[in-house]
């Protein structure tokens, strides 16, 4: 009797915390066909209004571009960066190789605040103009611990056996890759993308000290909350980016499984 | 280098052979290692480095110029008055986090990894890895809309006949959005530390007569210590450094160091004050990060 209760009153639990976690997310996207421009629960008056203010509106336009052009930029440098460093860590023995995984966590794991003041001090040391390329370089930098995890996962799960086959039945290095390694790594090498980019997109703190006077779409959402201005078109642009960085994820999910998908939680666990 | 071991290889034997492949697995692991490693070491660690200098500069009060001589004036100025308060406000706040997301977590974690079937486990999976992929800056917004004085949480309070809470920009709206935003970083890890205990040990611990709860005390709180910890490290970290959070819904009394390194590095111009103010999270995680790994946070990751 006890141990039904405390089975019940754990369950109630997870109802309470899974309420916890969806009932903001179903709010914002709520409040988005809310006609007031004064928000207020309950919603009275239904529209679609703001959607095309939003879609309309020319800061928001370019705001997005920058995002989407620093995000591709971001995530195709790091996947070369990223799976050039599993590559090398993976079967490799040597000195100082947990060392490589603890540097690569570290931009995640240290508040992005460091990253950003350290980047930014070091642009204003060497002269370099803050623009859409230091944005890619502070991106890049958080984004390649992602793809690493993903790609030295599958590199660990692949068996010996398929690449001694290759090169017995007479392939070169150059084909085995080709043909058997890069085969094995593809879906691991797209969702790894996937989540570099959905994580890019949503950066907003080393963004802040890498942006120029250009603004990406997290950027004008936090000016816009922060002014208080806008804000029935935050809550459309919000939903908007939740639902761009909701596509990536579940197709990454659909790839490779949810086991590397907490980037921060799964760089930290011990290389082995 | 190499014409030793064309020589070796010439005199042939297994030995030699071992010499050469050695050789050039190195040669491609540093081929394979230079370009992530150099990107990390030029842009990453020498800009932390050039950070921790930039600390020791102050700005000259006439020019507005960075004075390259070094000086412990902006240490002495973070260890007084206003900054210490600032200090001690985000420590205590990314301990309270920490300790309210570790509570909140631990059962459910104990459902998806010990009570669930499989296909629960997955789903529950999901509905934790979906928020946490959520954009930051709806769930902080989301937060605002709910907290503020015409949301929902001041409409349900009405509804069932209590006051007000008029949570909105206040430091418990920034407790509360911090530990909503971080609150999937501390579940995974504890659901697999929990997931990874065998059966075969909480069944040892009953037949041996232990209570459930002394089961729970002396057996799954223990294994599950690691996991606890590895949460612990990014709900702690990630709220030490943050200041969009505390500058969208806090309210007056709600600066932490982030905010002051904000302020001081965009608004104030002061450089080499902002990166002394960096240096405090900076330390506080090597202290958090050495004792969690005595504790044992890595082991069982």
């Amino acid at each position: 009797m006890r141990r039904r209760l405390s089975r019940l009153g754990l369950w109630l639990w997870v109802w309470a915390v899974l309420f916890f976690l969806f009932a903001p997310i179903v709010t914002i996207i709520l409040f988005g066909f809310d006609r007031s421009n004064v928000e207020t629960w309950p919603i009275q008056h239904w529209t679609m209004h703001w959607y095309s203010v939003a879609w309309n509106d020319p800061q928001v336009r370019s705001a997005f571009v920058l995002s989407i052009k620093a995000a591709v930029a971001a995530t195709v440098l790091s996947l070369l960066l990223g799976s050039l460093a599993a590559f090398g860590v993976h079967k490799a023995r040597f000195f100082g190789r947990d060392s490589i995984s603890l540097l690569l966590i570290l931009p995640l794991a240290l508040p992005g605040v460091i990253t950003g003041v350290a980047l930014n001090s070091a642009f204003q040391w060497t002269g370099i103009t803050l623009s859409i390329w230091t944005i890619i370089v502070g991106h890049t930098t958080f984004c390649i611990v992602v793809i690493y995890n993903n790609v030295i996962a599958r590199l660990r799960r692949t068996s010996n056996t398929l690449l001694e086959a290759s090169a017995d039945l007479g392939a070169n290095t150059l084909q085995t890759f080709r043909l058997v390694t890069f085969p094995t790594i593809a879906t691991a090498l797209v969702s790894g993308a996937l989540l570099a980019f959905a994580l890019s997109f949503d950066e907003v703190i080393v963004t802040t000290f890498t942006a120029g006077a250009q603004n990406t779409l997290p950027i004008w959402i936090f000016g816009a909350i922060r002014l208080g201005q806008q804000l029935p078109e935050v809550n459309v642009v919000v939903t908007m980016v939740v639902i761009l960085m909701f596509i990536p994820i579940l197709i990454a999910a659909r790839l490779t499984g949810t086991e590397n998908f907490a980037p921060r939680v799964a760089a930290a666990r011990k290389s082995d | 280098m190499t014409t030793s071991v064309d020589s070796e290889t010439k005199r042939g034997g297994p030995r030699a052979l071992h010499a050469s492949a050695l050789a050039r697995s190195r040669w491609r692991t540093a081929f394979l290692l230079s370009p992530p490693l150099l990107w990390f070491l030029v842009i990453y660690l020498s800009s932390l480095l050039l950070m921790l200098v930039t600390s020791f500069w102050s700005v000259n009060d006439f020019t507005q110029q960075i004075d390259h001589h070094l000086t412990g004036a902006n240490f002495a100025q973070i260890s007084s008055g206003a900054y210490v308060t600032i200090i001690w406000r985000t420590v205590l706040l990314a301990a309270l986090v920490t300790l309210t997301d570790a509570i909140v977590a631990f059962p459910f974690a104990y459902v998806m990894a010990r009570i669930a079937t499989q296909r629960t486990q997955r789903i529950l999976l999901g509905a934790v890895l979906l928020p946490l992929w959520a954009s930051y800056l709806a769930k902080v917004y989301a937060w605002i809309s709910i907290l503020e004085k015409g949301g929902a949480l001041n409409w349900t309070f009405s509804k069932l006949g209590l006051p007000d809470p008029n949570l909105g920009f206040t430091n418990g709206a920034m407790w509360i959005a911090f530990c909503y935003i971080w609150l999937p970083y501390m579940i995974v890890p504890i659901y697999g530390s929990l997931e990874r205990i065998p059966s075969s040990l909480l069944d040892a611990s009953a037949d041996l007569g232990g209570s459930s709860w002394s089961t729970f005390r002396r057996v799954i709180l223990p294994l599950a210590l690691p996991g606890l910890l590895a949460g612990s490290i990014f709900t702690f970290s990630l709220t030490l450094g943050d200041y969009v959070t505390p500058l969208l819904i806090g309210g007056s009394n709600s600066t932490l160091i982030g905010n002051a390194i904000y302020e001081n590095l965009l608004t104030g111009g002061n450089l080499p004050l902002a990166a002394a103010l960096s240096t405090v999270p900076i330390v506080i995680m090597i202290v958090y990060l050495t004792v969690a790994k005595r504790l044992g946070a890595f082991e069982a990751l």
